[in-house]
């Protein structure tokens, strides 16, 4: 029951947020922007759409949208949106990370599939990437795992409803987690969602031959992906409500759009760093996934 | 124990068949055919032992004074003789594929008997003496195999590294052994355990058996034979290799551990170190290579390094008593060894179909190869899927197992082991993402995309012979995923026998998890064909077009244009230079009308680079200088033995050991 | 005040991070103002003169003084806006994190009573002087080489704050004022170096030992 109605909210509301990042985007360099709704838009023309295929690619091509956009769901099923996850175990929090690898360890495949330089560029940026930014994630669920004493995401976002949120050690998780947020979902000082040199791509360039069908079904995963971020880093500012309700659900919703904001003014006023330099950046946001955890223990944390 | 005596027979009666007919279809038949009917002969009482706990054990008479053959078979030998003898038993049906053509590879086919019978031997021995004899034979037989292509020059370098670290390797053995035979005055397994716990005694014969065992293992800086043997043997003596020869090592440890005396907390911690550098360099390394086996060979050490860190988890777990952290890190070391002889052996296999096809190991000359060999590319995923620890197959439940005793670590234990634990955390999460970038490089290049040369050869899967075992292996990756509980009644037995006082309360959370897993994958499964079923419905009256890759308006793009491994790893090649130092051959074009050049690089361990090389530098030099000082006379010879001897008899009467 | 204390560490780690000057010296900047805002951050120190005197000349030179200076000189001596480490950037954030986590199981040793601020102070005064110490080890440029002796001084600053009741605070207005001649020394030195060489690089330094 919770579940369906876990997975209804978030494949009706996620491309919202995504219109939401846009629309700040464009407000702030002073234009008008696309409609509010136009990731809707854009999904159902693709999902209209005929599919084209490479002569290269072999079935790879096709399955991994499949999963990468099935993993998703499953690590949604886990996490709790608004009262209790739907699915939750004692360890389920590494269940969940390697979910999210199981979908890149696909999309990496598939950019592999169809034999173009310019996919197996970004296939390759991609993987240094995630591999650089597992560092900072782990430490952080680390850090989680210590302060809330437990290994399941539903009892580390609902441990205890009133705990101070604004102790120094939730304040750089959420620095931390919002650094993945960036990194994740190739938002901006990483990778430029909008760029249209393939030599730059990082994201982009990985699904260059896709088209259709498959193509919607990653961009619809792309907002997934972004909503689940989200969500993740405004949970550790505000925690979950305990009870599914109306309220529960227009709060929810209110700190996403917030972070959504938040998201679009980064976007607009950062500058994308060189390529050379996002090891750098990902190694800085370990040290401050580190800094988080050693302050968690020195004061004591729970 | 008469139905393993029966098997060791049958495997000597073998060995001794294959080299006593000419012919080569009766030396595979006798040999081959013995290591199958002699591991499935064998996995019975192995079974038996882990189903109903009788443990048995058998002594010959005194043969020497003070000296006691004894082997015996209790959980810990059962439950690594069940991978040993099931793998050995795939691998032989593989063989008789493998060997169809290859009549230069039947030479030291004989070993291959003889080499399975040893490692049987090294699990079943129970006292010190038999022990030393059983991994001697295990390592000459394993060193005539990987030399079976001795006309090549590379092999022979290969086979000679490999015989000189095995050889140092047993010299610490050696010193362990004979220690503890004079501390307690036997070589039986079970009397060690009378030794009294000093704890710098304990700290030095427990650094002899990580070294000793360690180098067989391939724990890291002791790896280098690894890469080099791995890539020489062929593929299915490799596949045993590092399917099953290295875990031996592990036993070695885990035997050491069940008689020592506990372990002092640097010992653990050392343990620990060792078992993070070996994960992350290794994993690193294999990244960088071009070369297929030479990768799969890396990646055994990252995987030996994750079941190190299990294993320095279970006893930090001891250390500082607290059994939920010690079943987790044991039992999900086991779980690894168990997991990493299946996807490995895979791997190995599936190395093999290509390297066979091709004729070539070099990942940067395959291509396309998912759609002349389907079979080897699907379970070669599966496989890969499964090492990189990912859901749902049985690689992620031994690594969740290790991630929840060290996130347990994290919650529970006191700052020191503390930080251990989150440098493991980091270090195991770091090379589980490496992993994924090691295994998309390989697959993509070497599956995926378009052929980058051309080949005459017609590329085709093998005989059945050579698919069935892949297909049970793949088969299992994913049963043991999707149902973990079934290897439990496996573990469990066996814990005890490594000090592990089982408390029914500490251990129904992670087994309870463990069940949840079935539900979980199957509702994953259970998602993931809706979606696709989704797709379909998405797809019904559409037009489905093909048209070439998109090539940036590139006119006439070919199959070498496609991104290579070598490009793959550069990012993380460069960012980690200091660890990888590359080293580049390449002549700079000149001129106006330049001369063809290549570019071409290669990457040397840091342990090789600069540990092993400057002390075998060093060691020659010295050699060279003693070599310079002797007058090549018999007499003199005598003389220093003489000389030695009564040096060694006086230490022994004055001193002691 | 735990607040403030990550802020301090956060600076000494984007000088470790940044590739430009200026946001190295913006950087030290913003952690002297940190540290001022520190010293004032205790009950009752508003009241209490000596506090209020130390927080403003220590924002007036660490602040305002001593970077506007170092912003001086670097636009005097028109170098490359870049820092040429010796140890790559990212090699040095590694660094960084190594010295974080012995600072933090160093603290434990040292037992300080930090009286009104939280234990945390010890463990960041630790890790800002390793970093100090690295950067004074890791840069070339003279120009680091003064942010690397500033913040090394901040770390002194820190240990030395928690003193402040005990102690007078002639020590303390000593270190600043000792602070204060190195940096002029500097600055002059900077600038000499720059016009006898053209650069500041401190590797030309070596061509001035005695040729054999």
């Amino acid at each position: 029951m919770l579940a369906g109605i876990q997975i209804i909210v978030l494949l009706t509301f996620s491309p919202l947020f995504v219109g939401i990042i846009t629309k700040t985007k464009a407000f702030l360099v002073g234009k008008k922007g696309q409609p509010l709704l136009q990731p809707y838009y854009d999904l159902l023309k693709l999902f209209k759409k005929d599919v084209v295929y490479s002569t290269t690619s072999s079935p790879v091509l096709k399955i991994a949208p499949l999963v990468g956009f099935s993993t998703l769901l499953m690590s949604f099923l886990l996490f709790p949106l608004f009262g209790k996850a739907p699915l939750h175990f004692e360890g389920d929090i590494i269940l969940f990370a390697y979910l999210l690898a199981l979908g890149r360890f696909w999309a990496l495949l598939a950019a592999l599939d169809v034999g173009s330089s310019f996919a197996g560029m970004g296939a390759s940026r991609e993987a240094t990437i995630g591999a650089l930014s597992e560092l900072a994630f782990f430490v952080g669920l680390g850090v989680l795992a210590y302060s809330s004493d437990s290994l399941s995401l539903d009892s580390i976002f609902l441990w205890k409803l009133g705990h101070s949120a604004w102790q120094p050690v939730f304040l750089l998780l959420f620095a931390t987690f919002f650094l993945l947020l960036l990194t994740e979902n190739s938002r901006m000082p990483i990778d430029d969602p909008n760029t249209h040199l393939e030599l730059t791509m990082i994201h982009e360039a990985m699904i260059l031959d896709y088209g259709g069908v498959e193509l919607g079904f990653i961009l619809y995963r792309s907002t997934l992906k972004l909503f689940l971020f989200m969500t993740f880093a405004v949970s550790l500012l505000w925690p979950t409500l305990l009870s599914f309700s109306l309220a529960s659900l227009v709060f929810l919703f209110f700190k996403i759009a917030g972070v959504a904001v938040g998201v679009g003014i980064v976007e607009s006023t950062l500058a994308r760093i060189r390529l050379l330099k996002i090891p750098q950046f990902l190694i800085a946001n370990f040290m401050l996934a580190l800094l988080a955890l050693l302050v968690a223990l020195s004061t004591g944390g729970n | 124990m008469i139905l393993l005596a029966a098997s060791t027979v049958l495997f000597m009666s073998g060995a001794l068949g294959s080299i006593l007919f000419q012919r080569a279809a009766l030396k595979k038949i006798w040999a081959l055919g013995s290591v199958l009917a002699g591991s499935l002969l064998g996995l019975i009482p192995a079974f038996q032992v882990l189903r109903n706990k009788i443990t048995f054990a058998y002594s010959f008479k005194e043969t020497l004074p003070g000296l006691k053959f004894q082997f015996g078979c209790d959980e810990l030998s059962a439950f690594f003789l069940i991978p040993l003898l099931g793998l050995s038993a795939g691998i032989a049906l593989y063989a008789f594929g493998y060997l169809k053509k290859e009549k230069h590879l039947l030479g030291s086919l004989a070993c291959f008997p003889l080499l399975v019978a040893a490692m049987m031997g090294v699990l079943v021995a129970q006292d010190g003496f038999s022990f030393l004899i059983v991994w001697e034979i295990m390592s000459l037989t394993s060193f005539f195999l990987v030399t079976t292509e001795h006309g090549n020059r590379e092999v022979r370098f290969s086979g000679w590294i490999y015989l000189v670290t095995t050889h140092c390797a047993t010299l610490f053995l050696l010193v362990f052994f004979i220690l503890l035979f004079k501390k307690t005055g036997s070589f039986a397994f079970q009397d060690f355990t009378l030794l009294s716990s000093k704890s710098y005694l304990t700290g030095f014969l427990f650094l002899a058996a990580l070294i000793g065992f360690g180098t067989k293992a391939g724990i890291f800086p002791f790896h280098i034979w690894l890469p080099h043997a791995h890539p020489a043997a062929p593929s299915y003596i490799s596949a045993l290799m590092s399917g099953i020869m290295i875990k031996t090592g592990i036993y070695g440890i885990l035997r050491a551990v069940t008689f020592l005396p506990p372990l002092p907390l640097w010992c653990i911690e050392s343990l620990l170190v060792l078992g993070i550098l070996s994960t992350v360099l290794g994993v690193l390394y294999a990244l960088l290579q071009h070369d297929l086996k030479r990768l799969l060979a890396y990646h055994s050490i990252e995987n030996i390094g994750i079941i190190i860190i299990g294993i320095g988890l279970g006893l930090l777990g001891r250390h500082t008593h607290n059994a939920a952290i010690e079943f987790l890190g044991f039992a999900g070391a086991l779980f690894h060894i168990l997991n990493h002889t299946i996807f490995k052996g895979l791997l190995f296999l599936g190395a093999g179909n290509i390297i066979q096809a091709t004729h070539e190991r070099r990942i940067d000359q395959l291509g396309g190869l998912l759609k002349f060999m389907p079979l080897t590319g699907i379970t070669f995923i599966i496989a890969s899927l499964a090492i990189c620890g990912l859901p749902p197959f049985n690689g992620f439940i031994s690594e969740w197992l290790i991630y929840m005793g060290l996130f347990d670590g994290v919650k529970d234990l006191p700052r020191g082991p503390f930080s251990f634990c989150i440098a493991s955390l980091v270090g195991i999460a770091f090379a589980g993402g490496l992993a994924i970038a090691c295994f998309t490089k390989v697959i993509g290049v070497v599956f995926l995309g378009l052929p980058r040369t051309k080949r005459e050869l017609p590329l085709q899967e093998g005989s059945w012979l050579k698919r069935l075992p892949m297909i049970i292996l793949a088969i299992l990756c994913f049963v043991l995923g999707v149902m973990p509980q079934l290897v439990l009644p496996f573990i469990l037995p066996t814990l005890p026998v490594l000090g592990l006082k089982v408390p029914a309360s500490a251990l129904n959370l992670p087994i309870q998890s463990l069940q949840t897993f079935s539900v979980t994958f199957m509702i994953l499964i259970g998602i993931f064909i809706l979606i696709a079923l989704i797709y379909k419905a998405l797809l019904l009256n559409k037009t489905k077009r093909l048209a070439p890759t998109w090539d940036c308006g590139l006119r006439e793009p070919s199959a070498r244009m496609q991104y290579t491994a070598s490009s793959y790893a550069e990012p993380l090649s460069t960012f980690f230079y200091f660890l990888t130092g590359p080293t580049v051959h390449f002549q700079t074009l000149k001129g106006i009308f330049p001369k063809t050049t290549s570019f071409k690089t290669h990457v040397e361990d840091l342990a090789e680079r600069n540990l092993w090389t400057p002390f075998v530098q060093k060691t020659v030099e010295i050699m060279s200088w003693v070599r310079k000082q002797q007058q090549n006379q018999i007499q003199n010879y005598l003389a220093y033995i003489f000389v030695t001897l009564i040096l060694l008899l006086l230490w022994e009467v004055w001193v002691g050991i | 005040m735990e607040w403030v204390l990550i802020g301090i560490m956060l600076t000494a780690f984007v000088t470790l991070g940044s590739g430009r000057l200026s946001n190295c010296i913006r950087a030290v900047a913003l952690q002297g103002a940190l540290l001022s805002l520190l010293v004032l951050l205790p009950s009752h120190s508003f009241s209490d003169s000596h506090h209020v005197f130390l927080a403003t000349i220590s924002f007036l030179i660490k602040t305002i003084a001593i970077p506007a200076l170092l912003a001086w000189s670097l636009k005097q001596a028109k170098i490359k806006q870049e820092v040429d480490p010796t140890i790559s950037l990212h090699l040095s954030l590694l660094w960084g994190g190594i010295l974080l986590v012995g600072a933090f199981s160093g603290a434990k040793v040292v037992s300080l009573p930090t009286a009104p601020f939280p234990f945390l102070i010890i463990p960041v005064a630790i890790t800002i002087m390793f970093v100090g110490f690295f950067l004074l080890v890791s840069r070339t440029k003279a120009l680091t080489q003064v942010i690397g002796f500033l913040i090394l001084e901040n770390g002194i600053f820190l240990f030395g704050i928690t003193l402040i009741g005990e102690f007078p605070l002639t020590v303390e207005m000593g270190v600043l004022l000792d602070l204060l001649v190195g940096v002029f020394v500097m600055g002059i030195m900077i600038y000499h170096i720059n016009k006898t060489f053209d650069h500041i690089d401190t590797k030309a330094l070596t061509l001035l030992k005695d040729s054999e």
